[in-house]
């Protein structure tokens, strides 16, 4: 269970001024579900997904993973952050080795190979960084996430660079993944749809500071499809709820029939 | 005209071969392209002798100080001078080199050590290189010590401040990857910081080596028997200005040399930059 506790965040700006990035958040994720993150740019999303990874301390609240509050970045976490994030000296396959340094080498060409198939690089598994196109450097980011098999998973707007055919192929790759191996997720992305499609909980943050709006429980069956007119009833109602600066209310997929 | 919208394959396969030439081929057309401004400067420099624009025992004719490069060697002189002005600067560039790395190193590395060492090390960056001179010869006397010291001391600085400011300048963003993948210390610095930090270290090592070059000079001209500044003594001296200008154009070409060896190394280290001269060369290749 992962456990964010009033966290608040605050940034010191040049000149003594002060940036509230995130002003008393409270969530509660379950083991095994998939919550989703939606909001303007620069409600601080980012901001949260790096404290409860531990890389970025809460100016207050706490952090807390499996009864134990986050201090630091910790292995059963793992991130894609949204920018890819490859070391422009390692190949591919040597970038996604990163997150599998602590398995026996044999272990590691194995699950090197395994995620580089997963996200459709074999081929590409000798290429530097330079030479990999844009969606190609977020899959080895997303492969590099992957290989180690987290039991919590941070993901950045991971597929905001892929086309929609891959970013379909990555999400059902990680929906299996999720179900095979009762993983945490949490995913920031500014596609409400796809918030919608993938996740248990839409949370949707908005403000400076950011504050969580209003969390939207998603009750449809898996798999669920975009067309789906469910889907889009829930999305709309996510959309509209951040328009209006209302109170907080919570909407389910239930109250639109 | 119509446009042929059924490029065959071999249509593109021969749109791609005029473009290829062998790489060897490139190579000595790059050099050759090199050698080109130089070699002209020579046929101008000796026309202007010819037909007398200077007068003859100021400015000697190309020629002159070909034959006199080649007395040099003929009874091994030469070699002598450029080993010994060579083997100056590798000592006093290694020595220099070798502290700045290391100083660099424990500064980027600790805080706490930066707050003791880096506000010294600036202050003696302050002092004019060359003003050590005089106090390194009262210390050292007028023989190698010296000399190489003074070398030590002028590659010291670029190398220690580009590789400090490579340290501070490495992102923040890849070094988070190393830590939300756990890695461990030594990991971290050498698939990280390290590599992160070798374009800045290079851009040091090049500007020191130029540097060492140049105190030699300082260093010989100040007493030397043998060596290319000792050489220019001498030809001023005798007053056989050919003598001084075969030392320069030695000093253009080994200098030149020194740099060509570092740059291949470092071309080779830092093949994963992503610059505009090298996307260039892929697209030609
Ligand atoms: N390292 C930092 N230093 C100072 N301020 C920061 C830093 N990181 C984020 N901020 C501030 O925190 C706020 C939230 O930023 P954050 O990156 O979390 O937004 P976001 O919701 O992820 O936006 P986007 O959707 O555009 O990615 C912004 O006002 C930003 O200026
Ligand atoms: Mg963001």
């Amino acid at each position: 269970m992962l456990e964010v506790r009033n966290v608040s965040k605050t940034f010191g700006r040049r000149q003594g001024q002060q940036n509230n990035a995130l002003e008393n958040i409270n969530l509660t994720i379950d083991t095994s579900e998939i919550v989703s993150l939606v909001g303007t740019s620069g409600c601080g999303k980012s901001t949260l997904l790096r404290i409860i990874s531990g890389l970025t301390q809460p100016s207050a609240g706490a952090v807390r993973l499996a009864g134990q509050t986050v201090t630091g970045p910790k292995p059963p976490a793992a991130m894609v952050f949204q920018e890819p994030r490859l070391m422009p000296w390692l190949s591919a396959r040597e970038n996604i080795r990163l997150a599998l340094l602590h398995q026996p080498w044999r272990q590691q060409e194995r699950l090197i190979d395994d995620a580089l198939a997963k996200v459709g690089l074999s081929k590409f598994a000798a290429a530097l960084p330079k030479e990999l196109s844009g969606g190609m450097a977020q899959r080895v980011a997303i492969a590099r996430a992957l290989a180690r098999k987290p039991s919590v998973l941070l993901l950045d707007e991971p597929f905001s660079a892929l086309d929609s055919f891959t970013r379909q192929s990555l999400q059902d790759h990680l929906l299996g993944l999720w179900s095979a191996l009762n993983i945490t997720m949490v995913l920031v992305t500014h596609d409400v749809e796809e918030g919608v499609v993938l996740s248990d909980r839409v949370v949707s943050m908005q403000g400076q500071p950011g504050r969580i709006h209003s969390i939207s429980e998603v009750t449809m069956r898996r798999p669920r499809r975009r067309a789906d007119s469910q889907v889009q009833a829930l999305k709309e109602t996510i959309i509209d709820g951040l328009d209006l600066t209302a109170s907080p209310k919570v909407a389910t997929a239930e109250d639109r029939r | 005209m119509s446009i042929n919208l059924t490029a065959t394959p071999s249509g593109w396969g021969q749109a791609g071969r005029r473009r290829r030439r062998p790489a060897l081929l490139r190579h000595t057309q790059r050099w050759l392209r090199g050698l080109l401004l130089p070699v002209a400067g020579v046929i101008i420099w000796h026309i202007l002798t010819l037909v007398q624009l200077f007068p003859a025992h100021l400015v000697p004719p190309p020629l002159l100080i070909l034959t006199d490069i080649l007395e040099l060697a003929a009874d091994g002189a030469l070699f002598t001078h450029i080993a010994v002005t060579g083997w100056r600067v590798v000592i006093g560039f290694a020595l220099g080199a070798g502290c700045a790395t290391l100083l660099a190193a424990i500064a980027g590395y600790s805080r706490h050590a930066r707050d003791y060492l880096d506000p010294s090390l600036q202050a003696l960056k302050a002092v004019p290189s060359l003003a050590w001179v005089p106090i390194f010869i009262l210390w050292f006397g007028i023989f190698e010590t010296s000399k190489v010291t003074l070398i030590a001391v002028g590659v010291f600085f670029p190398v220690y401040l580009n590789l400090l400011s490579g340290i501070d300048g490495t992102d923040r963003k890849l070094v988070e990857v190393g830590r939300i993948n756990g890695l461990g210390r030594v990991d971290m610095v050498r698939r990280i910081l390290l590599p992160a930090t070798l374009p800045a270290y290079f851009t040091g090592l090049r500007a020191g080596l130029a540097l060492g070059w140049m105190f030699v000079i300082a260093a010989e001209l100040m007493g030397a028997s043998e060596g290319l500044g000792f050489l220019m003594l001498d030809g001023q001296m005798t007053g056989r200005p050919s003598i001084i200008i075969a030392a320069l154009v030695l000093f253009a070409i080994v200098g030149k040399l020194s740099d060509t060896a570092i740059t291949a190394v470092s071309e080779r280290l830092l093949h994963w930059r992503d610059d505009n001269f090298s996307l260039q060369e892929r697209e030609h290749a």
